[in-house]
Order: C-alpha cells, then structure tokens, then sequence
C-alpha cells in the first residue's frame, strides 16, 4: 500500500496539500480577527495621530527605536506595576504598521506618554547620559538640528484615510501648518507624549 | 465573539483534529506489524528505505500530542470561543487579577500602615524609606538622577532648597498632582541690552561677579522690579506658590553663567513635574514623599549617601 508516493511525486498536488494542512492555523487563529469587535474597534476616545504625531512615528521607525522598545504592555503584574495598564488591541487600530515590537533592550513605550516632560524627553534624546547616567541608549541630537520634511505630511493622512483612519478634511488642511517649522526631535516627542493616553487608567 | 466565528473556530478545530486521527488510524490499518527485509521502492542515490514500522515511541508521541490537545482543549478556552470558555474558566486578565490581589493581600496591609504614619515619623522607619527608595529610583530617577542629586533643569531634591516647598505636605503635593513652572519668555519684549543689564541685575542678587557698569546695573534693577519682582520677590527671594526660584542663593537650576541667566530670560523656562497619584497611587507616593523628605531633613539615617553627593557635585 504505497498511495502516497501519489502526493510524494507530485509536487504540485504536495504543494495543495501543504497548504491545507497548514491553513487550519491561520484560519482560526487569524482570519477571525480581521472581523473580531475587540480587535477592529478602536477604544473609546481614540483619536488619530496628529499630523505632527504621524511625522514623529515615522521618526520613530525611520531610526529604528522599535529594534530596542516594545510598545505592549502584557497583563502581568510586574509589567502592569511598571508600565501601566496592559495594552489593548483597540488602542492600535489606527496603526500602520503596529510598532508593538518584540525587543526590549530598553524599556516598554506603550504608555511613556505625559509621563515625563518634553524638556527630559529633549534632553534625554539629546544625550541619555545627561539625564540618565547608565543608560546605554544611543544619542539622537541630529532630531534637534533636522527640520521636519512635511513634504508628504498630507499624503500620509490621506493614504491613512482611505484604510480607515478618520482623518476630516480640516485635519488634512491644517496638517501642512501644524508641521512648520518643526524638527525631528518636536515631532518625536509629540508622538512619545500621546503614546498610551487614551486608556486613563494608569494601573 | 459572533456565533458564526466561534463556530468558524469549532468546526475548523474540530475537523483538523478528526483529519489528523484519520491519518494515524488510516496509516495504522495499512502498516506491516513486523521489520522486514523488504524496501519501500525508493532508491535514491543508491539509499533505499526499509517499509518497516513506525516506531512505537514515535506513535507514542502522536497519539500524546492529540490526548494533549483534548484535555487542553476541555480546560482552556480556544475550542468554541464565547460559548464554551474551558472548566477551568481560566483569562490571562483574570489570572492579572488574581497574582494583583494576591500581592496587594500581601503588602496592602504594609502599605496602610505606613501611609497612616506621618512622613516626619517614617523618618525613624528603614524598611519604609528603603521601599521609598526603589520607588523613587525606579519612577523619579529619570529625571532627578538615582542620587536625587538632579541635573541641569531638574532640581536636585537633598540640596535644601525647594521651588515648590520642602515641607511633607508640599512634598507630597508635588508628587500627587505634578507641578509647572512657567518663566515667560521675555525676548520679545525687552530688547538686547534691556536682557542683557536685567540678567546681570540678577546674577549680582546671589554676589556673582558680574560686567556691567553702575549705569546699567540700575536699569537692570529698574527692569527687574518692573518685570521679575511679580513672582520671583523684589528681593529675589522667589515664591513658592508659583515655583518661582530664589534668586539669591548659589542654586541655578538652568546655569548661572551671564549667556544661560540670558537665554532663560529670552526664551523662558518650563519646568513640568508630572503627576504621579495615578500612575504610583496615593500609597507609593506617601513612601516616596517620606524618601524624599528624608533626604535632606533626616541626616542620621541617609548621611553617607548624602554626603558624598554633595561632595561629588562641588567637585563638578
């Protein structure tokens, strides 16, 4: 009884038949997220990042601070102690891409928003040994001397609007003032200081 | 979850698992039950495979991986999602929940005692103060540095001098409900040389040497009983109820040298302490305030580490 040298010297039906075998996973641990309330709904008073904030997240990823800081709070209680409340899918659903992370060489940013103030976030970017004498975090005082290219500022929120981000026509009219004059550091921060603000709870 | 996604989930569950039992049984039917001499048929690069058995420690494992799966499937949620959440009832938010009461069954109890006391009385009580210690290293030190020693724009907290008031109350004020500290920027009002004579005016308050001529020292002082006596006291001697520094003591907390006094005055200084209440909970607060007081009214219990950061800060 040799019928599976059928599937073995076929590759092509192999191949069908790998796929099915493996689909099972992704279709019940995955497919049903994309239509699951808590995943797709964004929390309550969850508001779009501001044009400055969108250019900030781009900083964020164009330096790579997601290679060292996670931005997921998991329901422990030592990280709950620490961070905060533990993080929720609806606060990530305006999200492109999600900069949860894996990493963390420093520490979580889920909720670094309010937290401390822009002048230790200024100061701290500038050189992380000023403020924090240990930390082995690398100096970013270019962000200071870069002016913000909002060049694409309105771009970004319009592509974002059409995956569903609620961006109005003013907040796309005003975004080209609102990141003016700014630097790199001025749209990092203001990112940094929304992160994790809309759940109030803190604990 | 709707009850079409947790069927979604069940029957795709369900009908994997009956597909890999079929597997095995439809295997098992068909397996010789002895080693033979015999191969499969294969031949490749001259290495052919004997159709023997599978191992029994191998099916072992199989048929354990399924019985696994049953009973995880019979304790946990995962099978029928919504409907049918596992015996066990067990969530990770609800196992957050419980290692949360847990612990604060554990150290609620220390914890009122220790916010019932005075922080003037916890000075006599190590435990808590060192408690007040790794909270503050651990949420203050960011900014006021691990020896609470500060750095340029966040004040130093042992050195006696308190923007905000060094009293327990105010202490803890300040940790609850955060501070601000708003020097307007005076640029565009005053020009070059008003800023220039205004900061020399004020550097002269705390006896810095300072070059400027008798002329221009009293416009200075003219400005600045126009302009900065308001918050900061005709004398300088500062006002704590808006966190305005005094002037006349050797503490800068933005540099004291005549181009930073200038910058300070030109673009003006936000100082931001956050709000700590929700974030620690009016109980780590009450430890940390008490830590903090400590630091430069109770000498006999933190000494050493005081000391020697004075001493590290004048040989700055």
């Amino acid at each position: 009884m040799l019928n599976h040298e059928i599937l073995e010297k076929n590759i092509g039906l192999m191949v069908v038949a790998v796929v099915f075998a493996i689909s099972f996973g992704g279709l019940v641990e995955i497919v049903p997220l994309f239509k699951l309330k808590e995943t797709t709904e964004p929390v309550a008073d969850l508001k779009p990042y501001t044009a400055l904030q969108l250019e900030g997240r781009d900083v964020y990823i164009r330096e790579g601070c997601v290679g060292c800081h996670s931005q997921m709070i998991r329901p422990l209680r030592a990280e709950v102690e620490r961070y905060g409340h533990y993080s929720v899918a609806g606060e990530s659903v305006y999200d492109y891409p999600f900069l949860w992370g894996s990493k963390r060489t420093g520490p979580d940013l889920a909720r670094v928003g309010k937290r401390y103030s822009n002048e230790w976030h200024r100061a701290h970017l500038f050189n992380p040994r000023d403020v924090v004498p240990a930390s082995i975090m690398p100096a970013y005082p270019h962000l200071s001397e870069n002016p913000l290219n909002g060049s694409l500022t309105l771009k970004k929120m319009a592509a974002l609007r059409t995956l569903g981000v609620p961006y109005t026509d003013e907040d796309i009219a005003s975004a080209s003032a609102e990141v003016q004059g700014k630097t790199d550091m001025d749209a990092l921060i203001a990112y940094l200081q929304g992160l994790g603000t809309t759940i109030t709870q803190k604990r | 979850m709707s009850s079409f996604w947790s069927g979604w989930v069940l029957i795709l569950t369900l009908s994997c698992l009956a597909l890999i039992v079929y597997l095995l049984l439809s295997t098992w039917k068909v397996q010789r039950k002895d080693t033979t001499e015999e191969t499969v048929g294969h031949d490749f690069d001259g290495i052919q495979e004997y159709d023997n058995p599978m191992p029994m420690w191998w099916i072992g494992l199989f048929v354990g991986t399924l019985i696994f799966s049953a009973i995880y499937l019979i304790l946990y949620p995962g099978i029928w999602p919504g409907k049918f959440d596992g015996i066990l009832g067990w969530s990770s938010t609800a196992e957050l929940k419980a290692a949360q009461l847990k612990h604060s069954r554990r150290y609620q109890p220390i914890f009122e005692q220790y916010t019932a006391t005075s922080i003037e009385d916890l000075q006599e009580n190590p435990k808590a103060l060192a408690m007040g210690k790794r909270i503050f290293l651990n949420n203050c030190a960011p900014c006021h540095s691990s020896d609470a020693g500060g750095t340029f724009g966040f004040p130093d907290l042992t050195d006696h001098d308190w923007l905000w008031g060094g009293s327990p109350e105010e202490i803890k004020q300040s940790v609850l409900h955060g501070r601000i500290g708003q020097m307007p920027a005076w640029g565009m009002a005053l020009d070059g040389a008003d800023i220039r004579n205004v900061s020399a005016w004020v550097r002269s308050l705390s006896g810095l040497t300072v070059n400027a001529n008798a002329i221009e020292m009293e416009q200075g002082k003219a400005l600045y009983s126009k302009t900065c006596a308001v918050c900061h006291d005709i004398e300088g001697k500062g006002n704590k109820l808006l966190g305005a520094p005094n002037l006349t003591d050797d503490i800068w907390l933005y540099g004291s040298s005549q181009p930073l006094v200038e910058y300070t005055v030109r673009k003006g200084r936000t100082g931001v302490m956050p709000p700590w209440n929700e974030v620690l909970g009016p109980e780590k607060v009450h430890l940390v305030s008490a830590y903090v007081y400590g630091l430069s009214n109770e000498p006999s219990i933190e000494s050493s580490t005081t000391e020697s950061s004075v001493e590290e800060k004048t040989n700055k």
